[in-house]
């Protein structure tokens, strides 16, 4: 366990001395929850609404990053489709995972896509994502990225093209129309599963594991 | 510079007197100062990597670099790869020019196994490379100029990218990843009609440069937020490795390709293109200078280059080829600094080591971390973007 | 070059190119040696410090390539050293990036630098608990397919004998 999150007791800036305990204080202790759909026809309007504003977090994962650049610009606009990035994860539904996870990044990434607000969906790039693609020997690197997080869409290729980008969007938006983009409760359902997975791979587990 | 109208007198007897060493104690529980980690989910930093920085008030007191983001271990990967089957790969190791890696580790094996390549393909070689380094430069100077609050650059230069990745698609079948020089020589010849797509790609670079020179370089914000900020002392040059125009931007010639010319280098007309300020907006003006003098050689080249030749040396078989023992280093200069291959093979079909010389290495842990202190927060972006880090060169 | 060979003890000069060469030297005097190069002999700018594992000799190999910026001459100073006892004297007074080379030496072949800055905190990797990646002995396919749940139905063809199927059948 990390410093950071040991009970302590500090002093305020007018002298007093405050108990605290950062798992509790600062971190939810509760376990995701399933949400239970909604009227059908409300859901329906909602799915609608969801698959035309799909904001991204803008956290370049991987080299994939770098297709995103261009799919941002002129060229290829994304934002002509209601796609936009968004600097922090509360902000954001979809989260792009651009290429290969080094653990290191997995670590931030779960933590990433817990602090996402329901519903949210997650978009896998490129081959390294699926099996490891170019990296599939690596030691660092994780070869399968559905066993840490719920994926919606993979994008094979390396390195995908930015029209494959678009396809890929176009395809989840299909999925949330449909109402099948569900990954924030097959979290919730195999959340013990998820963590278990994250554990292993993750060997200096050193934060809360509900991160919202 | 005098402002009439705000009167800031600078209030410095709040902040902690240097210790001996030039560095100061923090006491974190003193209420003076904040942590402040910048990255790596940070829309302001290069790449995939993170900074913790300590504040007081918003200047930058003491900074940490965090790398291994991005770690896949390549250097072991190729130890259990034939010679052939690394060339894939190495070209992943940076994403915006991998070029230069496939350029460094070509040659690089080439002058372990002896073998001296085609004319032609040294001419295409060359090229590769120009074009490479263009369109890294132009993804870069969106990227600087957006670190100071300025998004349409961005939107311009990834554009023109764009321009340049369909020439390179159309040379040699990829957009990001090329794979194109082969150990021994190049994959292809140019195709038909190439040159004068390639000279329109360039006149509309050119004249969107005009355009970039006047939004960008002669805007009163980016001036009065890059003038004097970011200072390279010459003498660290030598110090912490500093390369490419990071150097050049200090008064220092430090040219690769001017110092050591390889491949057709040595035939084309140009300069190395020197600073004198050292600060932010002098490396962003000699990289732009820079940007110039990469389509005036391209330019060179195809007036140069011969219309056909050979483009690849009678190599071994690949899945035999044995490289001779030995070691060696190859370098080549990448819009970031000092590109270099160190190879060690031990005779067998495997490389015993091969180990890459990012410019980052250098440039985004000591020299950043140096850098840093006593900046601004709002400008640590600016500051990172202008020494061009690339996170991926660093770890691997 | 002579100056260097009558004063210090190398070995094994070796000319790669024009203007490489490599020369090996003991332990002992190795930073000595380079701190000589840098000072008197103008090889100001240090290119790269790596390592090499010779597993079958025992020995780690690290390199230090200095570069002379005024000659434009480049010297790979090598140095061996056993792979039980893996240590080394540190440098990182005499360049500002060392500090940061050996911190990743450390971490990945696990030689050790006493005294320099944070080389025990960890660079790259974290929570690694294995051996050092580096070294030759570490099997990293065996690593991550016990650790990274490798998918099913993946053909995990060994790239060699794959491509000599496909591409050369007739070849022995």
């Amino acid at each position: 366990m990390k410093e950071d999150f040991k009970k302590r007791t500090v002093i305020s800036p007018e002298g007093k001395p405050i108990e605290i305990d950062p798992l509790k204080d600062y971190f939810s202790d509760a376990k995701p929850k399933v949400y239970k759909p909604a009227h059908p026809i409300i859901e329906k309007f909602a799915n609608w609404a969801r698959a035309n504003s799909l904001w991204v977090l803008g956290f370049g994962t991987g080299c994939g990053a770098i297709e995103m650049r261009p799919l941002m610009t002129p060229r290829f606009d994304a934002y002509r489709y209601g796609i936009q990035w968004r600097p922090t994860p509360r902000q954001a539904s979809v989260f792009v995972v651009s290429g290969y996870l080094s653990v290191k990044t997995l670590k931030r990434v779960v933590r990433t896509y817990e602090q996402m607000q329901n519903p949210k969906f997650v978009i896998a790039l490129g081959s390294c994502t699926i099996n490891g693609g170019m990296y599939w020997d690596s030691y660092n690197t994780i070869n399968r990225l559905d066993h840490y997080m719920p994926v919606d869409v993979y994008i094979a290729g390396c390195m995908p093209r930015p029209e494959s980008l678009l396809a890929g969007f176009d395809k989840l938006k299909t999925i949330i129309t449909e109402g099948r983009g569900e990954g924030a409760n097959t979290y919730a359902e195999k959340f013990d599963w998820y963590k278990a997975n994250q554990k292993k791979v993750i060997k200096d587990w050193d934060m809360p594991d509900y991160n919202w | 510079m005098k402002n009439k109208l705000f009167k800031i007198t600078e209030d410095r007897s709040q902040f902690p007197e240097k210790n001996a060493d030039g560095k100061i104690d923090i006491d974190l529980s003193s209420h003076k100062y904040l942590k402040l980690w910048q990255g790596p989910q940070h829309p302001g930093i290069t790449g995939n990597m993170a900074l913790e920085l300590t504040v007081l008030g918003d200047e930058v007191m003491h900074c940490e670099t965090h790398v291994g983001y991005l770690h896949r271990g390549f250097e072991k990967l190729m130890e259990r790869r034939k010679y052939i089957q690394c060339f894939p790969i190495v070209c992943r190791v940076a994403v915006p020019e991998p070029d230069f890696n496939e350029y460094c580790f070509a040659s690089a094996m080439e002058e372990l196994a002896g073998i001296e390549i085609p004319e032609m393909a040294k001419w295409l070689r060359t090229l590769v490379l120009e074009m490479s380094r263009l369109q890294s430069y132009l993804m870069w100077i969106g990227g600087q100029s957006g670190a100071f609050g300025s998004g349409i650059i961005g939107q311009w230069a990834n554009y023109l990218r764009d321009l340049v990745l369909d020439r390179f698609e159309e040379l040699t079948g990829g957009r990001i990843y090329h794979m194109y020089q082969l150990p021994g020589g190049v994959r292809g010849l140019l195709p038909d009609g190439f040159k004068e797509r390639m000279e329109e790609t360039l006149q509309t670079i050119e004249k969107f440069m005009g355009d970039i020179d006047k939004v960008m370089f002669n805007n009163a914000v980016f001036k009065k937020r890059s003038v004097g900020i970011g200072y390279i002392d010459p003498a660290w040059i030598n110090k912490f490795g500093i390369t490419g125009p990071n150097a050049r931007a200090a008064g220092v010639a430090k040219d690769v390709r001017k110092d050591y010319p390889y491949l057709k280098y040595a035939d084309l007309d140009f300069d190395a293109i020197v600073g004198k300020d050292s600060d932010i907006y002098t490396r962003a003006d000699v990289r732009r200078k820079d940007l110039l003098l990469s389509i005036d050689l391209i330019r060179q080249i195809f007036a140069k280059m011969p219309e056909k030749g050979d483009i690849k040396a009678k190599t071994p078989n690949v899945l035999h080829w044995k490289v001779p023992k030995g070691e060696t280093y190859s370098r080549a200069e990448c819009t970031r600094g000092e590109y270099g291959y160190y190879m060690v093979s031990d005779g067998t079909e495997y490389p015993r080591r091969i180990n890459v010389r990012g410019p980052s290495y250098t440039h985004a842990i000591a020299l950043l971390e140096k850098m840093i202190i006593n900046t601004n927060i709002a400008d640590v972006a600016g500051l990172m973007v202008s020494l061009h880090t690339y996170p991926p060169e660093i770890e691997r | 070059m002579n100056d260097i060979k009558t004063k210090f003890d190398i070995t094994d000069i070796i000319e790669q190119r024009e203007n490489l060469s490599f020369i090996t030297i003991p332990k002992e005097h190795a930073i000595s040696l380079v701190t000589y190069l840098r000072d008197v002999k103008g090889f100001k700018h240090l290119v790269l410090l790596t390592a090499a594992d010779w597993l079958e000799d025992e020995e780690f190999q690290l390199t230090y390539l200095l570069n002379n910026p005024d000659e434009k001459s480049d010297l790979g100073v090598r140095v061996f050293i056993s792979r039980e006892d893996a240590t080394m004297e540190t440098a990182h007074h005499l360049w500002e990036q060392v500090a940061t080379y050996q911190r990743e030496l450390k971490e990945m072949f696990g030689i050790d630098f006493p005294g320099s800055p944070d080389v025990d905190k960890p660079f790259i990797l974290e929570g690694w608990d294995d051996k050092p990646p580096y070294r030759r002995d570490f099997d990293t396919k065996q690593y991550s397919e016990d650790t990274y749940f490798p998918r099913p139905g993946r053909e995990s063809n060994d790239p060699a004998e794959y491509m000599k199927k496909k591409l050369y059948p007739d070849e022995k």
